[in-house]
């Protein structure tokens, strides 16, 4: 019974000329056919044939050669979140492909729209335990939005046609095709025709604006509305709208690290972070807003602490492209399910004009109170021990907030969030959801590469940079313009916090005996100053951003300093700690 | 609570499938209880039905992370009540289990088994029901000496009109244009 088409997609009548290529010739030339004109990846033996066509079209596309595949796929997740295209990522069978699970998982969590084609050893080997053989479709399964395995060259375009469909469409994520070695050898009758439409894909559901207007009636009566927003502003390129909708309603917006940049910094409706290192105001009045409006954000544990104590006495509205969204894990009032723009666009037109200066006020309260207990502190210290507040802060100054920060995971990612201004949409690249140490320097990278134009910044703390620092001699191979900012505290900073409030300071492999980063930066060739005093960072940035080319500052930072204010596991949103 | 569910899935009949609906469970360590894929009343339309024993909450979240999948149709889920319900079940007996007085036959008979098929080593019964019915036609089978015994996984049909047919014809009617 098994049908030997992907789907049953119509066979058009007037097919386009057919044109006898390799199976290797046509993944490049579709690769063209869908304005990819840079792609990252990583030679090996069952990719070989596509690597040998690539090298006839190399003025067509520019490949990237990571020094990793880990470092290939974060850099075409920080390709596609400044470029909005979707990022591709080429690996070898076996442990090529096995490398680029965690890119994958990552993407998928944080909804990124990522193509990867692995090659694998030939059809007639598949099973026997082959060199470098994995089960890739079977190993990427639970982290793709959609997989495929390719034996026949026929099948290659067909495949990556809807390989690029799904990966960019409705809520976007990775895809892999997974393609033999014979497969991309043989000869066929190759044409290509994009794919616009599956059967049983509903990518982008239709609006339905009785929600809308219901949505619309709780907000209008609403006394203490709230706003929360995610990347899905940034997705549906929803940002001019979400703008307009907050300045005719005049509500207070907060947002998630991973809705960060879709509104500029100083936007005066802008309160600030949720979450567990988030502002103090945004996580505490979460708990007395009579009307919450979810935008395009999925209520993450990070987000909302504690269930049991969040939100209860709101109604919630949540506009969402992905049902499965919808009351995964709060309940919502109203749901709208769709794309972001779409609906805000038509919500616009049934709120009324209001504002709510007494309610906005009460924001304006906490982050005075936060001000004082933990922001002048960190971004104006009073010990000699430098801050990493106070580094982010210069670079503010410097930059008036137009570059895109990039950031790994851990201290400095939560400092990086909280502190760096924004002026423009698709400038925060972070690892959200899955948290992925060794995400930052790479995604740079990419992030620079799909950016241009744009000073990018990457943060990293000593921990996460070290696993992935090999793409230093990447970036230097491309001369892609990345600013790496080393903030130095020789410790897995997070981690020895927790050890330090919850686990008794009881530091439990947390100690950094590092490396002379200086040295190794050298060594990568790539410009590089140490900052140990605090009347060196002025100068040290200028330099830092002003160099036409990579550059890598490290700055040593106070080593047992905290992320204040914090909501701690297990604890509600309410009993967010100042210290 | 904790209660029996059914969950139908409409999908292509794709390699991998299987697979990608299963790791929806294990990802949130839930026991499959039954999984039974078939053809459905469309052409080329796949049916899974998966049993579990589940909140009725899991059983929602876990319904619509499998039509999230794009080779997915549609999926559902139903309580005990609101589907009807099969399982199947084969037993097989020594055939001279059968010369005790006819009393096989007449437990065959009263549970309304059939007899499929009879060898010279070996009698199959087949018997078509719940659960508790297979397994009662088991306890009453087993001091004949069941050789061998296998259940099938649930196939149930909603209640309810699932208004799937609307569905299929909309996107026959995108694929002809």
């Amino acid at each position: 019974m098994e049908t030997l088409t992907l789907t049953k997609q119509k066979a058009s009548t007037n097919k386009a000329p057919t044109e006898r290529l390799t199976g290797a010739e046509a993944v490049v030339r579709i690769l063209m056919a869908e304005g990819v004109d840079l792609i990252f990846g990583y030679p090996g033996g069952a990719i070989m044939p596509v690597y040998d066509a690539l090298y006839d079209y190399q003025d067509k596309i520019n490949h990237v050669l990571a020094r990793h595949e880990q470092g290939s796929i974060h850099a075409a997740q920080g390709y596609a979140r400044t470029s909005g295209k979707p990022g591709v990522c080429l690996a070898t069978s076996g442990p090529g492909a096995t490398n680029l699970i965690t890119g994958i998982a990552d993407a998928q969590i944080d909804s990124t729209p990522i193509v990867c084609i692995t090659g694998q050893v030939p059809s007639a080997l598949l099973g026997s335990d082959a060199f470098q053989e994995t089960d890739v479709i079977g190993i990427s399964m639970p982290v793709t939005k959609w997989n495929y395995q390719v034996t026949r060259a026929e099948e290659i375009p067909e495949a990556l046609a809807k390989a690029f469909y799904i990966a960019k469409s409705g809520r976007p994520g990775p895809v892999l095709v997974d393609i033999t070695k014979d497969a991309q050898i043989q000869e066929f009758d190759f044409s290509y025709e994009k794919c616009t439409h599956i059967r049983t894909y509903f990518p982008k559901p239709t609006l339905d604006v009785s929600k809308v207007k219901e949505a619309a009636e709780l907000i209008n009566s609403a006394k203490r509305p709230y706003i929360l927003f995610g990347q899905g502003v940034i997705l549906s390129n929803a940002e001019a709208e979400f703008k307009a909708f907050i300045e005719k309603t005049g509500i207070p917006s907060a947002w998630t690290i991973m809705g960060l940049s879709a509104l500029e910094t100083d936007h005066p409706l802008n309160v600030g972070m949720l979450g567990m290192h988030g502002n103090y105001g945004p996580n505490l009045l979460t708990n007395e807003a009579d009307v919450i409006i979810a935008i395009g954000m999925r209520f993450d544990d990070r987000v909302t602490g504690a269930l049991h104590s969040y939100a209860k006495q709101a109604k919630v509205i949540h506009i969402e492209i992905d049902p499965a969204e919808i009351d995964k894990n709060v309940k919502t009032e109203v749901a709208v399910v769709a794309d972001a723009k779409e609906a805000l666009t038509e919500l616009i037109k049934h709120v009324d004009p209001n504002s709510f200066e007494d309610w906005l006020q009460r924001f304006h309260d906490c982050t005075k109170l936060e001000h004082e207990k933990v922001i002048d502190n960190e971004l104006h210290p009073k010990s000699d021990e430098l801050s990493m507040g106070e580094v982010i802060r210069v670079i503010n100054e410097k930059t008036n907030g137009d570059a895109v920060i990039v950031t790994d995971v851990g201290q400095h990612q939560m400092i990086a969030c909280r502190y760096a201004k924004f002026v423009k949409s698709k400038s925060n690249i972070t690892s959200g959801g899955l948290g992925t140490m060794g995400f930052g320097l790479p995604a740079a990278l990419g992030a620079q590469l799909g950016a241009p134009e744009r000073t990018v910044i990457a943060v990293v703390g000593d921990g996460g940079l070290q696993m992935t620092i090999q793409e230093l001699a990447t970036i230097y191979q491309t001369g892609a313009k990345v600013k790496v900012l080393l903030l130095n505290n020789e410790f897995l900073g997070m981690v020895r916090q927790w050890q330090q409030l919850f686990f008794d300071k009881r530091y439990s492999s947390t100690v950094m005996v590092n490396p002379d980063f200086q040295k190794l930066a050298e060594g990568f060739r790539i410009p590089t100053k140490l900052v140990t005093k605090r009347d060196q960072i002025a100068a040290a940035v200028d330099e830092f951003i002003s160099h036409d080319g990579a550059y890598f500052l490290e700055v040593m930072v106070g080593k047992e300093n905290n992320v204040f204010p914090m909501v701690p596991s297990g604890s509600g949103v309410s009993e967010i700690r100042l210290e | 609570m904790k209660q029996e569910f059914t969950i139908t899935a409409y999908s292509e009949n794709n390699v991998g499938l299987l697979h990608r609906i299963i790791v929806i469970f294990t990802k949130r360590k839930i026991n499959i209880e039954s999984f039974t894929a078939s053809e459905s009343e469309f052409e080329g339309i796949h049916r899974f039905t998966i049993a579990i024993h589940e909140t009725e909450e899991t059983a929602r979240k876990v319904a619509k992370q499998i039509e999230k999948q794009v080779e997915v149709l549609r999926a559902s889920y139903y309580k005990k009540e609101e589907v009807v319900q099969q399982e199947m079940a084969l037993y097989k007996l020594p055939t001279e289990s059968l010369a005790h007085g006819g009393k096989v036959e007449q437990i065959v008979r009263h549970h309304n088994a059939r007899i499929l098929t009879v060898e010279r080593d070996f009698t199959i019964i087949e018997k078509t029901g719940f659960k508790r019915e297979t397994k009662s036609l088991f306890d009453e089978l087993q001091p004949y000496g069941i050789k061998e015994f296998v259940r099938s996984g649930r196939i149930a049909v909603s209640r309810e009109d699932h208004g799937i047919d609307k569905l299929v014809t909309n996107f026959e009617q995108i694929e002809t244009h």
